[in-house]
């Protein structure tokens, strides 16, 4: 999921005049038809840049993603759960590369798109900036972020974009494990002892409502949406997918006999959806803006990996220089 | 950050015997053997292939999108090339 950054500031307009109506029109008709656009075809220079950006948010999000979770792999209460916790990080590398070499068909270098994730030009999502204080914060996370990107993510497989949507694909088959994980985990712990339940609530009470600032801000607060509408790179408005996992997550909360934060949160059989409550979009502002709990950890720690890593890079590469020149000999 | 990039290499994967390969994504990789292994690894976690082609993106030789209709021009009159072109009349079976 992970693209609410598609709601930054875009200030780079496209040169008028460097595409022409006509142009313009025949794309958007395409687009209309549900054709596919795909690397190399005709596009607007803002398609493409809307899509750079909001493609590279994600994947940034995916790789940021694994810290939160990273942080339990040693401490998993059982070897089984280690096993389980190591190939979801793992997926989550795994969904950040499908979505680089993704974004990359798109005319940007995996280096620049690093390289602004590093120097924290790029943004990723919220959800990531807010710590794992205990065990039960794995299920949360797998169950409530995991479920709120699915939400998300099932209609970017429609995406006008091939390449982005096939990535989905991929993304969305792996995702599934990732939440029903996360809610086994929950199940396990409301199911347990007292202590292990008030765990459970306690990590609901802090990720609920960081998980519904996950799709963004509200529709009439949201800059890019209409034209990502309009270009079917967005399907639904952030609004209608909250109320959406709202609609979904509220029976299985009941289900675990957990409470969901919220006491606006009730069943409204008029509109057949549940009420909730306001957010708190100062917080999301404040995250957003790298003043959330954990944002300066997450890009010290991002940066670290990356100069500790340089090493393998350098010997990966006189490795395959050395080959290279043995083989011409 | 390496200073050149590590070249591109698309990923194709046959999932399973009787299948044609088909085109994954790609990876970065310093030479052939780390784009294999890292093709597996990003590509292959859950037994979605039984073989794994990489190749250079720069090797790739292909068509150019926006001269599609002049490319593709010699195969587009010609509709009885389609069985669907000749008319077979009632009665006739096993044709």
């Amino acid at each position: 999921m992970y693209t609410q950054g598609l709601d930054q500031k875009d200030k780079a307009r496209p040169a008028a005049g460097e595409e022409t109506a006509a142009q313009q029109d025949a794309f958007q008709a395409r687009v209309d038809a549900e054709e596919k656009i795909e690397p190399k075809e005709w596009m607007p220079a803002a398609y493409r840049r809307t899509l750079v950006r909001q493609i590279s948010q994600h994947a940034h999000s995916e790789i940021i993603g694994m810290q939160p979770e990273g942080n339990w792999l040693t401490r998993a209460p059982s070897l089984k759960r280690k096993a389980i916790l190591l190939a979801k990080v793992q997926d989550e590398a795994g969904h950040g590369l499908y979505l680089y070499s993704a974004a990359e068909t798109l005319g940007v270098s995996r280096d620049e798109m690093v390289g602004d994730l590093l120097s924290g030009k790029a943004k990723y999502s919220s959800i990531f900036n807010y710590p794992t204080l205990t065990w039960a914060d794995i299920g949360a996370i797998g169950w409530l972020v995991d479920g709120a990107a699915i939400m998300n993510q099932i209609p970017l497989c429609r995406c006008s974009y091939g390449p982005y949507a096939r990535a989905m694909v991929r993304v969305c088959k792996e995702e599934s494990f990732h939440q029903r994980q996360g809610f086994e985990l929950m199940l396990e712990l409301c199911r347990g002892t007292g202590a292990q339940k008030a765990m459970a609530q306690d990590a609901l009470d802090r990720w609920w409502w960081p998980s519904l600032m996950m799709f963004g801000p509200n529709d009439a607060d949201s800059k890019h949406s209409a034209q990502s509408m309009a270009w079917k790179i967005k399907r639904f408005s952030n609004d209608e997918l909250r109320q959406k996992f709202v609609d979904v997550t509220a029976p299985q909360a009941e289900f675990l006999g957990l409470r969901i934060p919220d006491d606006d949160l009730a069943w409204n059989a008029e509109t057949g959806h549940y009420d909730f409550g306001e957010i708190d979009w100062s917080e999301f502002h404040q995250v957003l803006a790298g003043n959330g709990p954990c944002n300066r950890e997450r890009m010290e720690k991002r940066r670290a990996a990356h100069d500790n890593g340089a090493w393998v890079r350098e010997a990966a590469e006189a490795h395959a220089a050395k080959r290279a020149a043995r083989d011409a000999a | 950050m390496s200073k050149n990039g590590w070249p591109l290499y698309e990923v194709f994967i046959r999932t399973k015997s009787g299948l044609s390969h088909r085109h994954a994504g790609s990876v970065h990789a310093a030479d052939d053997q780390m784009a294999l292994d890292a093709a597996r690894d990003t590509y292959t976690r859950r037994m979605e292939g039984v073989s794994l082609w990489v190749v250079r993106s720069d090797r790739i030789v292909a068509s150019d999108p926006a001269e599609n209709s002049a490319f593709f021009e010699p195969a587009e009159d010609k509709i009885y090339r389609h069985p669907t072109f000749y008319e077979i009349p009632d009665g006739v079976e096993n044709l």
